[in-house]
């Protein structure tokens, strides 16, 4: 399911089936894709920070369009403890590639994955010396 | 010690494509004159070899090179390195004061963190400046590469770079009245490319740098930011579109004009200094 922005309309809720994970997509020649992101957060109850949240930023092929800060993205990945990764959706490659991996994650928050869930992406956030 | 703005005019008021250039292998400062000869033979080797050239463009050329020691930070930069061609047809004069018909400068402004680096032999002077037909650029480029091993690549001034620009140059102080600070963006993925001028007055430009910036003399990514939302706010308010999904492609402030190609205007002599500083920290970190 793809949105512009958060809250999602009320008026489908019931329609809606359950949200396993939740893939905030930043666009690095994009200023307001980075602030839309960012409002869009607060409406996302407590409980999908564990784990059931990424955030993807695509445009990093083309470093000279760059109109995000990279540190305020990792920044915002450190905060929310959520991977951050990186790619360039308009390479069809690095696209289909992506599109995989979040496949995968989706499998894992969705609990297919016998042995590992959600929480295991948590633990990978955080840093070594925290231990 | 000033710098003599009567040396240093020659930048003002121009447009100069901009390049990094890495360090220079085996140059000599002493051999300068032996380096204008060389240049000159060169040229005159690829006009017998009949290149494709931009008409207009002849290939009767006199090098002069030359030191000019105003243009740097301190004493640890390298001195900048003046490169000019004229012409040599028979139609010009014999007048000493002719305009090149192009020109180069190699320099260094506060350049210490690619400078104290870098191993023996090598000089530092990663901005170029180059003004005049791009065959020209081309030509010395070359010649600069093969001689001196070193790479020249096209700087490239990404939007967030521009957004910096903006700010500290609206926030200058300036004596006289100021023209507009002009943001040009261009607008994605349209069928027609689409851009937006955005003008402001250079006295509420300023009054709004002034009411973010905390410290004098120092500017933070922060209060960048708060610039930018404040002048995207405000036209968001007016034209209900978002300017920071938009790129920005070009800022023309009093002080000096910059566009994304890696294209400068400076204008005003009091901040020339600091124009190249910039300038010279966006080469190194194309270079490094």
């Amino acid at each position: 399911h793809l949105a512009t922005s958060l809250p999602l309309p009320s008026e489908r809720d019931h329609l809606r089936p359950r949200i396993d994970l939740v893939v905030f997509i930043i666009d690095i020649k994009s200023k307001y894709s980075l602030k839309n992101v960012e409002t869009s957060l607060a409406h996302v109850d407590a409980s999908f920070f564990l784990g059931k949240v990424c955030f993807l930023v695509t445009g990093v092929g083309r470093v000279n369009v760059c109109s995000i800060e990279m540190n305020a993205v990792c920044k915002l990945g450190e905060t929310y403890c959520s991977p951050v990764l990186f790619c360039e959706l308009e390479l069809e490659g690095i696209r289909n590639a992506t599109a995989q991996r979040l496949v995968r994650m989706l499998g894992i928050c969705a609990g297919h994955t016998p042995g590992v869930s959600a929480l295991s992406f948590v633990s990978l956030m955080r840093k070594s010396d925290d231990d | 010690e000033k710098a003599d703005p009567q040396k240093t005019a020659f930048l003002l008021r121009k447009a100069w494509t901009l390049y990094s250039v890495s360090p220079l292998y085996g140059f000599r400062r002493a051999r300068l004159r032996d380096y204008a000869r060389l240049l000159g033979a060169f040229i005159a080797a690829e006009k017998q070899k009949g290149l494709a050239v931009e008409v207009g463009v002849e290939l009767d050329i006199k090098v002069a090179l030359s030191s000019l020691a105003d243009i740097r930070g301190s004493e640890l930069d390298q001195a900048a390195l003046l490169v000019q061609l004229f012409s040599r047809s028979r139609a010009s004069s014999r007048n000493s004061e002719d305009k090149p018909v192009w020109s180069g400068c190699f320099c260094s402004v506060f350049g210490d963190d690619l400078s104290e680096n870098v191993p023996e032999h090598f000089t530092c002077l990663p901005l170029f400046l180059s003004h005049g037909a791009e065959s020209y650029t081309s030509l010395v480029g070359s010649w600069f590469q093969k001689t001196f091993d070193c790479c020249f690549r096209r700087l490239a001034i990404s939007p967030l770079n521009l957004s910096w620009m903006a700010a500290m140059w609206a926030g200058c102080k300036l004596d006289r009245a100021a023209s507009a600070v002009e943001l040009v963006f261009s607008v994605p993925r349209l069928l027609q490319p689409l851009d937006i001028s955005y003008a402001i007055h250079p006295e509420d430009a300023k009054a709004l740098w002034d009411t973010v910036q905390k410290t004098p003399g120092e500017i933070t990514q922060e209060e960048v930011d708060v610039f930018m939302d404040c002048l995207y706010a405000h036209f968001h308010r007016h034209f209900k579109i978002h300017l920071s999904a938009a790129r920005l492609v070009k800022v023309s402030t009093a002080v000096a004009s910059a566009h994304c190609d890696g294209i400068v205007k400076i204008l005003h002599s009091q901040y020339l200094p600091g124009v190249l500083m910039l300038l010279t920290e966006l080469a190194i970190s194309q270079i490094q």
